[in-house]
C-alpha cells in the first residue's frame, strides 16, 4: 500500500528530558521519524521539552513546540495545530503514556486526531501486564506465573503460590522504576510499598522468579499487510534478574539452535499479531530455562525502544525510520534498504560480526545507594562495540566506557576486594566482568563460574580464551612477541594499552611494534546482509582481518570525535554539537568522518555523517581511523571531555587539530597558566591555590579563607568537587576523596557564597567574538552549572553587568586564542564580576542557547573552525533584545537511587534538561518545572525548612506562597522566623525529635511542596531524611531559596493560567 | 593449543590461510556462502550441498554444539567448510557433542580463522568458483592448480551421490542411515500417501508432510513413473537436491509422465524439475541464494514471506512460453522483467507446450528472480525456496497444507 493521502499533518511526541531508562535513543528515533515524514510530504508538528535534542532543531519539523510532554500541553498544541494524526510510538514510554492519556481523556477524539503507529487497544494490551498475560494465553504462549497486588498484604498472599524469590514489577513505570527482587518478607514489603507508590495506578505484579534463566530480545517489525520481520535478536550476557538496560547484551543471539530461535521468532510475530501492533516496531523479551529450554514471554513494548536503537545500530536497519513509514501506510516491501539500495527493507538482516553493548553506570555520584544490579535500571548510558568475534567486541566495549580502563582488565588498574571476591561474582554489579576475567586468571573453571553467575558457559569460554591469550603475552618482552601472536592478541580484542601493560612497555611502543610487524587493522562495513550485496553506506568497524573496505575519498576529510557513552556530566548536548558539526562541514564540502561508540545517539546514525566509524574513542582507535582516512583536520572540541583529553596526544602524533589549538586549550584548563592570563587582563577571579597535600591545602585555606570550593584538576561534571567549610572537612576530603598527586593536584578556590552565577557561550574566529547567549543561573553559586536552572535573557541582572560580562568574554576569547566555541562561567557578588572558569570547547548549554536564540552556535563554530569569518555569516547582532524568556532546568535521577542525598552541590548529578518558554520569567520557569515533574502543586501544604542564612529571604517567598493559598508547615527554627514575620505556621518535628515527624507527614501525603535548604555541612544530615522522603514520594523538592522564589512565581503563573504554547518557528528572536 | 594450518585456494588464484578445524585432508568443491545466523548443523547435513564447500558468514559457528535431532539427512554431503571462529565448547541443553567432534565423526575437512567476509565479497564479485581446502598441502600454487583442475558442479549429476538406493517409509529405517532421531509426528492413520522422489530430501520435508497427515514413501530418484504409481500415491513430491538440474534429466522426464496423473509438489531442485518438465530452461545464478532471510513475494496474495533458501540455479520463467495477457491482469509486459510484475502486483500466466497455463507465483525481492510456479491446468506447483526451513523461518509452512488441499481436490 502506498502512503496515506487522507492525512497531511502529523503530530510527533518526543520523550522529554533524558532520564535513566529513557535517553537520547528517542532523539535518534524521533529525529529519524520527523525527517522521513517531512521528506514524504507531511506537515510535521513536534512536541518535546528537551532542547538538547536534534529533533527540536527548528528545521526538522515544520512546527516545533519545546513544551512539556504532558497531556495538558500536548492538547494545547493539538488545539492550535489541529493535526490529522498523532504518532506516539517514537517518544519512549513518556510519549506513549502521554498519548494514552489523550485517548482516555477524549482529547484526541475531540480534536479529530487519529493515533497512528499503534492503536490504543494494542498499546493497552502490550503495556498492561494483565491484558498481556491473557493475550499470551490465547495464543498458547507461557508467561511466568504471577499475580497482582494492590497492598503488601496481597503480595504476601501471593508468595504462598510462588515462593521466594519473586520479581516485583510496578505497573506503568519507566525502566523498571520501583521494581526489584524480593528474597524475603522484609524486602517484599519494602519493594511492594515503593512500587505501589510509584505506579500511577498503584498496582504491582508479583512474578515467579526466572532469575538465572537465559534472556533474549527480539526486535520485530510488522506492516499493515501483515508482513513481519525480525530485525535483530539480542542475547543477554547477564541472565535474568538484571534489567536489560543494565545488562551486557550481545547481538545476534549466540546460543540458540535454529529450532529454538525459530520458536522465538514465531512467538514474537504471533505476539505482535495478537496484541494488534499493525504497523511499526516492537520488542519482545523472552526467558529460557537453560536446563530444559522452557521458554516464557517476559514482556513486549509496542513501540520503538532502547533496544531498537541498539538493534538499528547493530544491524544498519533503521527501525524508527521504517516504523514512521509504516505508520503512514507503506508496507515493508515498498521501502528500500538504505544500505544496499537494491534490496527491499522487507527482509531480516544477517550480520557477519558480533555486537556487544555494555552499560555505563555512575554510582560514584550517588554515595549511599545500593550498587547491586537488579530489575530496576540504574545505568545512565551505554556503549556498543562491533568486532568480528564476541571477545573482540567485548574488549572494544570495555575500553569505550570512558572509565580509564584499557579493556577487560590487564591494564594495571585492576583492584579487587579479596574478601568479597566471590560476592562480586555472584551478585550482579558494575565490576563483575573484571572479577570474572580475574577469576579465569586465577585458574577457576567455567563450570564453577557458571554455577556462581549463571552466565552462559559459551560467553565464559570466550572470556577464558581471551584471558589465556593475554596471559601468554604477560611478562614477556615486547620485542620477543612475533607477528602471529600479536595478531592473535589484537583479534582477541586486547588494546595496545593492555599489551603495553602486559609487556611492561608503552602504548606508543606497542603501536610501533605492531606497525613494524605488519599487524594492522582493517575496517569492515556494517551492511545488513553479511556482504551478500554491495553496500552503499560507509558505516565501518575495525577488526583484524585481511581485507580492508574503506573506500577512497573524493573530498578532503574531517574527523569529528564524538562524546562516547552518556554519563552524568556528559550527555546528549555534546552529541548535538557533533551532529551539527557533521551537517555543517558536509555542507561546506568536506567529507565528514564521525567516530563514536554510543548507540543511542544521532551522531551514530549512518545518515548523519558521510562516513561513520563505530569505534571506541581511545588514542589507539582514533589513530587507526586517522591512518585509514588521512584527514585534513580533526574536531576535538565538540564532544566534551572525551575527545578533548586526546587533543595533546593526537597533535603529538601529527594529527591536525581543527579550531582551538591544544596549546590554547591547555592555557585555559591549566589553573596556574589561566590565573596568569586573568591577572594580565585585569579580570577578577576568586582567590585560589593548588595543593598536592593537606598541608599545602591548609596554607591555601589560610590565605583565601573558608569556605573553599575544592576539586581535582581536569574534571568534567564536577566529579569529586565539594565545598569545604572547615579544616576538618578539608582534611577528610584530602585523605579520602581524591587520589592527589603532583600530576593531578587539587584546586582550591574561594567559594563565593550567595553569588549569582552566569554562563556564557561564545564563538571566536580570531578577529571577532560572537556572544551566543548570557544565561543567568537561578540557583546561587555552589550548585554545579549543569544542575542549576538558568534563564536567557538574564532576568535579574542589570544591563551594565551584562555588558561587562560580554566584554570579559570577548577579551578572554581573543587572548586565549579560541577558534570556535568557548564557555565562560562568571559569579556576580557585591557588584563584583568574577571569572570562575573558561572551557574552550562546546559546552553543555550550546543546544539550549541555540534553541533559545535561534542562532545555531555549533554550526557557527564549525564554520569558524573551517576558516570562515563570523563577519561573513550574516548573524543577527548578538546584543539584540530577547523577547521570550527561555528557562533551562536540570532533571535529577534521585528517584532511581534511594539512599543517595538529593541535595544539589558542586558535583553534577543531573541526567538531562528541559526548556520552558514564555513571555515572562515566572511562566517560563513554571513550564520548565512542569516539564520535569509533570506537576507543580497549586494548593495544599508547603513544608519549609531553611538554613539560618536563608531565613530572611525565605520570609518573602513564604508570604507569596501563603497569598497563593498554601498552608505552611515548618520545623522549629524556621517556624519561629516565619511567625515573627506574621505568617501562620504549623510546626512539625524533625526526624530526630520523635514522631510523628515531617517524614511521616510526607509519607502520609500531607505535604505537596518541600523547600529545604541546607547550609554548610552541618544541616545536611537533618535535611537528608526530608529530601529522601520527598524523592521517594515524588513531591517537588527545592533545595535553594532562589529556586524556591522562582518556583513560587511559577506557581502563580500556573494559577493564573498564563501558560500558552508557542512554536519555535514563531519566536521573535528567530527572525 | 597448537593448531595445524590449512589453506583454502580458489581457481582464480585467490588464497586464504587458516587453521584446520576438521579432519586432516584435502577436498575440492564449488565455493558458496550461507548467511543464516542459526542452524549450521541443518545446513551441514543438507544433501543439496553435495559437491560444495560452504562458507558460513556468521563468525561464531558451533556455539550450541550438535544433536541427533537436528540432522537433516543421514550424513554430511558437503565437501568442506569454511568458518571464522569454531566454538570448541558448546553450550546448549540440546547439545550432544561439539561441532568439531561432528566433523571428525563425519570425516569432514574444515578450515577456520579465515577472513570469511573477504571470501564472501570475492564470491559475490567473481561468482561461484571451484575451490580446494587442504590441510596437507600448504603450497599456494599447488593448491590453486588443484582447484583449477577440480571438476566443479556444472553438468554434474550429484543427485545420484546423495539419493537413497531403495525405497523406505518415513518413520522407519533409512537405507544406509538408521532411523532418524527425530521423525516428528508420523500419523497413525494417514489421510494421504505421498511418494517423495529423493533427489536429496531433507528430513524436515518428510516431517512436515507427516505433520499435515501424509504417509511418506521415499523412493530413489531413478524410480520409473509406473513403479511410483504402483505405490498408489495421492500425490508426488519432488525433493531438493544438489548439482546442476540439467544433468538430472531422468527425473524431469519421469515427472513429465506423472504430471496430470497425480498432484505434484516440488521444492528447490524439485521446482526446477517441474520447470524443466513443462519446457522451461534453468540458468546458473552468479553466486546463488543461501540463507534464512530471503524475502519472497507471493504474487497471488501480495504477502511477503521470509524464506530459507539454498540454490545456485534458477528457473527462467520467461522461457516457459508466451504470455497470456488476458490471464495476466490484461498487462502486456515482458515476462522476463519480474520486477514489473511485482510492482503491478499481478501473477503473470504463460502458455506452456503440453501442460497448459503456468503461473508465476513467487518472486525473490532481492534480485527479482523466479521463486515459485503453479500449473493452472494440471495440479502441480513448486517453490524454489524451502518452506520446510530447517534452518530458517516458518513463514511458508502453509505450502504443505496447500499440497494436501491439492490432493483433496484430486481425490
Amino acid at each position: 500500500m502506498p502512503k496515506r493521502k487522507d492525512i497531511s499533518k502529523i503530530l510527533v511526541i518526543g520523550s522529554g528530558p533524558i532520564v535513566i531508562g529513557q535517553a537520547c535513543e528517542f532523539d535518534y528515533s524521533g529525529a529519524q521519524a520527523c525527517k522521513v515524514l517531512k521528506d514524504d510530504g507531511y506537515e510535521v508538528v513536534l512536541v518535546n521539552s528537551n532542547p538538547a535534542t536534534i529533533m527540536t532543531d527548528p528545521g526538522l519539523a515544520h512546527r516545533t513546540y519545546v513544551e512539556p510532554v504532558t497531556p495538558e500541553f500536548v492538547e494545547k498544541v493539538i488545539a492550535v495545530e489541529r493535526p490529522d494524526a498523532l504518532l506516539p510510538t517514537l517518544g519512549g514510554q513518556t510519549g506513549l503514556n502521554c498519548a494514552m492519556a489523550l485517548v482516555d481523556s477524549g482529547a484526541l477524539e475531540k480534536w479529530g486526531a487519529e493515533l497512528i503507529g499503534a492503536k490504543a487497544e494494542a498499546i493497552r494490551k502490550g503495556e498492561d501486564r494483565k491484558l498481556f498475560a491473557e493475550a499470551m494465553k490465547r495464543i498458547g504462549l507461557e508467561v511466568p506465573r504471577s499475580g497482582y497486588a494492590y497492598s503488601t498484604g496481597d503480595a504476601e498472599q501471593l508468595i504462598g503460590d510462588l515462593g521466594y524469590p519473586v520479581i516485583v514489577r510496578p505497573s506503568f513505570t519507566l525502566g523498571g522504576a520501583g521494581g526489584g527482587i524480593a528474597y524475603n518478607r522484609g524486602e517484599l514489603v519494602d519493594t511492594v510499598s515503593q512500587g505501589l507508590a510509584l505506579s500511577p495506578i498503584s498496582e504491582v505484579l508479583i512474578e515467579e522468579s526466572v532469575i538465572g534463566w537465559k534472556e533474549f530480545e527480539m526486535e520485530v517489525m510488522r506492516d499493515s499487510a501483515d508482513n513481519a520481520v525480525i530485525v535483530c535478536s539480542i542475547e543477554n550476557f547477564d541472565p535474568m534478574g538484571v534489567h536489560t538496560g543494565d545488562s551486557i547484551t550481545v547481538a545476534p543471539a549466540q546460543t540458540l539452535t535454529d529450532r529454538e530461535y525459530q520458536q522465538m521468532r514465531d512467538a514474537s510475530i504471533a505476539i505482535l499479531r495478537e496484541v494488534g501492533v499493525e504497523t511499526g516496531g516492537s520488542n519482545v523479551q523472552f526467558a529460557i530455562d537453560p536446563a530444559t529450554g522452557r521458554m516464557v514471554v517476559i514482556e513486549m513494548n509496542p513501540r520503538v525502544s532502547r533496544s531498537s536503537a541498539l538493534a538499528s545500530k547493530a544491524t544498519g536497519f533503521p527501525i524508527a525510520k521504517i516504523a514512521a513509514k509504516l505508520a503512514v501506510g507503506y508496507t515493508l516491501d515498498e521501502i528500500e534498504n538504505d544500505i544496499t539500495r537494491e534490496t527491499p527493507a522487507c527482509f531480516e538482516p544477517s550480520i557477519d560480526y558480533t555486537v556487544v553493548k555494555v552499560p555505563r553506570w555512575t554510582f560514584e555520584k550517588f554515595c549511599g545507594t545500593d550498587e547491586t544490579l537488579t530489575t530496576r535500571m540504574k545505568s545512565v548510558g551505554e556503549v556498543m562495540a562491533i568486532g568480528r568475534t564476541f571477545e573482540e567486541a567485548l574488549g572494544k566495549a570495555m575500553r569505550s566506557l570512558e572509565n580509564n580502563r584499557g579493556g577487560l582488565g590487564a591494564d594495571g588498574r585492576d583492584r579487587f576486594v579479596e574478601h568479597k571476591f566471590d560476592e562480586h561474582l555472584a551478585i550482579p554489579n558494575e565490576q563483575r566482568l573484571f572479577y570474572l576475567a580475574e577469576a579465569f586468571r586465577r585458574g577457576r573453571s567455567i563450570e564453577e563460574l557458571h554455577a556462581i553467575t549463571h552466565i552462559d558457559p559459551w560467553f565464559l569460554d570466550r572470556m577464558r580464551t581471551t584471558v589465556g591469550i593475554e596471559q601468554q603475552i604477560k611478562g614477556r618482552d615486547l620485542s620477543r612477541i612475533d607477528a602471529e601472536e600479536l595478531r592473535s592478541a589484537k583479534r582477541a580484542g586486547l588494546s595496545d594499552v593492555q599489551i603495553a601493560w602486559l609487556t611492561d612497555s608503552s602504548e606508543h611502543a606497542v603501536r610501533a611494534a605492531r606497525k613494524s610487524l605488519g599487524v594492522l587493522p582493517t575496517f569492515k562495513v556494517v551492511d545488513t546482509c553479511a556482504a551478500e550485496f554491495t553496500a552503499i553506506t560507509p558505516y565501518y568497524y575495525k577488526t583484524y582481518e585481511e581485507e580492508d573496505e574503506v573506500v577512497a575519498a573524493t573530498k578532503p576529510r574531517v574527523v569529528i570525535l564524538g562524546a562516547g557513552p552518556n554519563r552524568i556530566g556528559q550527555g546528549i548536548e555534546f552529541d548535538y554539537c557533533c551532529v551539527h558539526a557533521a551537517y555543517t562541514l558536509s555542507e561546506m564540502g568536506y567529507e565528514t568522518v564521525m567516530v563514536n561508540c554510543n548507540p543511542e545517539t544521532v551522531s551514530t546514525d549512518y545518515d548523519t555523517s558521510d562516513r561513520l566509524y563505530f569505534e571506541p574513542l581511545t588514542l589507539e582507535d582514533v589513530l587507526d581511523i586517522v591512518d585509514a582516512e588521512d584527514p585534513i583536520g580533526c574536531v576535538v572540541t565538540f564532544g566534551g571531555q572525551t575527545p578533548l583529553k586526546l587533543a595533546k596526544a593526537l597533535e603529538a602524533a601529527g594529527v591536525p587539530i581543527m579550531g582551538t589549538s591544544p596549546e590554547a586549550i591547555d592555557l585555559a584548563e591549566d589553573r596556574r597558566r589561566f590565573s596568569a592570563v586573568l591577572n594580565e587582563l585585569k579580570i577578577t577571579y576568586p582567590s585560589a591555590g593548588t595543593a598536592e597535600s593537606f598541608d599545602e591545602a591548609l596554607q591555601v585555606a589560610e590565605r583565601v579563607g573558608f569556605p573553599l570550593l575544592v576539586r581535582p584538576s581536569y574534571v568534567l561534571g564536577g566529579r569529586g568537587m565539594v565545598i569545604a567549610y572547615s579544616e576538618s572537612y578539608l582534611e577528610r576530603y584530602m585523605a579520602e576523596a581524591v587520589a592527589v598527586s603532583s600530576e593531578h593536584p587539587v584546586l582550591l578556590d574561594k567559594f563565593l557564597e550567595g553569588a549569582i552565577e552566569v554562563d556564557v557561550d561564545a564563538v571566536c574566529d580570531g578577529e571577532s567574538v560572537y556572544v551566543g547567549g548570557v544565561m543567568e543561573h537561578i540557583e546561587e553559586a555552589g550548585i554545579h552549572s549543569g544542575d542549576s536552572a538558568c534563564c536567557i535573557p538574564p532576568y535579574s541582572l542589570g544591563s551594565e553587568t551584562v555588558t561587562q560580562i560580554r566584554a570579559h568574554t570577548k577579551t578572554l576569547a581573543m587572548r586565549l586564542g579560541v577558534r570556535g566555541l568557548m564557555n565562560v562561567q562568571f559569579a556576580i557578588k557585591d557588584q563584583g564580576i568574577y571569572v570562575l572558569e573558561v572551557n574552550p570547547r562546546a559546552s553543555r548549554t550550546v543546544p539550549f542557547v541555540s534553541k533559545a536564540t535561534g542562532v545555531p552556535l555549533a554550526k557557527v563554530a564549525a564554520r569558524v573552525m573551517a576558516g570562515e569569518k563570523l563577519a561573513d555569516m550574516g548573524l543577527p547582532p548578538d546584543e539584540r533584545e530577547m523577547v521570550r524568556f527561555c528557562v533551562k532546568e536540570a532533571v535529577m535521577p534521585f528517584g532511581r537511587f534511594p539512599g543517595a542525598d538529593s541535595v544539589l552541590g558542586p558535583e553534577m548529578k543531573s541526567t538531562g534538561e528541559v526548556m520552558g518558554v514564555a513571555d515572562d520569567f515566572p511562566a517560563a520557569y513554571a513550564k520548565s518545572q512542569l516539564a520535569v515533574d509533570y506537576s507543580l502543586p497549586v494548593s495544599g501544604t508547603a513544608f519549609v525548612s531553611v538554613s539560618d542564612r536563608d531565613k530572611r529571604q525565605a520570609v518573602s517567598v513564604v508570604k507569596h506562597l501563603q497569598l497563593l493559598g498554601f498552608s505552611i508547615m515548618s520545623t522549629k527554627g524556621t517556624a519561629r522566623a516565619l511567625r515573627a514575620a506574621g505568617i501562620p505556621v504549623v510546626e512539625v518535628r524533625k526526624k530526630h525529635e520523635g514522631r510523628p515527624n515531617i517524614v511521616d507527614e510526607i509519607a502520609n501525603g500531607n505535604v505537596q511542596l518541600v523547600i529545604n535548604t541546607p547550609f554548610g555541612q552541618q544541616t545536611r544530615s537533618d535535611g537528608y531524611h526530608i529530601r529522601s522522603a520527598a524523592v521517594r514520594h515524588g513531591i517537588p523538592n527545592i533545595t535553594t531559596i532562589s529556586a524556591a522564589s522562582a518556583a513560587v512565581q511559577g506557581i502563580e503563573a500556573v494559577k493564573e493560567g498564563r501558560l500558552e504554547v508557542c512554536a519555535l518557528q514563531d519566536f521573535e528572536q528567530y527572525r | 593449543m597448537t593448531r595445524s594450518k590449512a589453506l583454502l585456494a580458489l581457481e582464480d588464484g585467490t588464497v586464504f590461510h587458516g587453521f584446520s578445524c576438521g579432519v586432516a585432508g584435502e577436498v575440492d568443491g564449488e565455493i558458496c556462502f550461507n548467511t543464516s545466523m542459526t542452524g549450521y548443523q541443518e545446513i551441514f547435513s543438507d544433501p543439496s550441498y553435495a559437491g560444495q564447500i560452504i562458507t558460513m558468514t556468521s563468525p561464531h559457528i558451533g556455539n550450541y554444539g550438535v544433536n541427533a535431532a537436528d540432522m537433516e539427512s543421514r550424513a554430511v554431503f558437503a565437501r568442506g567448510f569454511v568458518v571464522r571462529a569454531l566454538s570448541r565448547s558448546p553450550s546448549s541443553w540440546r547439545a550432544e557433542g561439539s561441532l568439531r567432534d561432528f566433523f571428525v565423526r563425519h570425516n569432514v575437512v574444515a578450515i577456520e580463522g579465515v577472513d570469511t567476509r573477504r571470501l564472501v565479497r570475492h564470491i559475490r564479485e567473481c561468482g561461484a568458483l571451484k575451490a580446494v581446502i587442504s590441510t596437507v598441502d600448504l603450497d599456494e600454487e599447488s593448491v590453486v592448480a588443484k582447484a583449477k583442475a577440480s571438476p566443479g558442479l556444472v553438468g554434474r549429476d550429484l543427485v545420484a551421490e546423495v539419493a537413497v538406493s531403495s525405497a523406505y517409509r518415513w518413520g522407519g529405517l533409512v537405507p544406509g542411515g538408521g532411523v532418524p532421531a527425530d521423525i516428528g509426528a508420523v500419523p497413525i492413520k494417514p489421510d494421504y500417501r505421498v511418494v517423495a522422489l529423493d533427489s536429496g530430501i531433507k528430513y524436515n520435508i518428510a516431517r512436515q508432510l507427516s505433520e499435515v497427515g501424509c504417509e511418506v514413501i521415499v523412493v530413489p530418484p531413478t524410480t520409473p513413473a509406473e513403479t511410483i504409481l504402483e505405490h498408489k500415491p495421492d500425490g508426488i513430491f519432488v525433493a531438493n537436491g544438489p548439482g546442476d538440474p540439467s544433468a538430472v534429466d531422468y527425473l524431469f522426464e519421469t515427472l513429465r509422465i506423472l504430471l496430470g496423473k497425480r498432484p505434484v509438489f516440488g521444492i528447490c531442485l524439485g521446482h526446477q524439475m517441474l520447470g524443466l518438465a513443462v519446457g522451461a530452461s534453468v540458468f546458473k545464478l552468479k553466486y546463488g541464494h543461501r540463507g534464512a532471510n530471503q524475502p519472497v513475494k507471493n504474487l497471488r496474495t501480495g504477502k511477503v514471506e521470509i524464506t530459507s533458501q539454498n540454490h545456485g540455479f534458477c528457473l527462467d520463467f520467461a522461457s516457459v512460453g508466451r504470455l497470456d495477457v488476458a490471464e495476466s491482469g490484461g498487462l502486456d509486459m515482458d515476462t522476463a522483467d519480474l520486477r514489473a510484475w511485482v510492482q503491478a502486483g499481478v501473477a503473470p500466466v504463460v502458455r506452456s507446450e503440453g501442460f497448459g497455463r503456468v503461473q508465476l507465483t513467487h518472486v525473490n525481492l532481492n534480485d527479482m528472480t523466479c521463486e515459485g510456479i503453479r500449473l493452472l491446468d494440471v495440479p502441480a506447483f513448486s517453490v524454489q525456496y524451502h518452506p520446510e526451513a530447517a534452518a530458517g523461518p516458518h513463514d511458508s509452512r502453509s505450502l504443505f497444507k496447500e499440497f494436501v488441499n491439492l490432493m483433496k481436490a484430486g481425490a
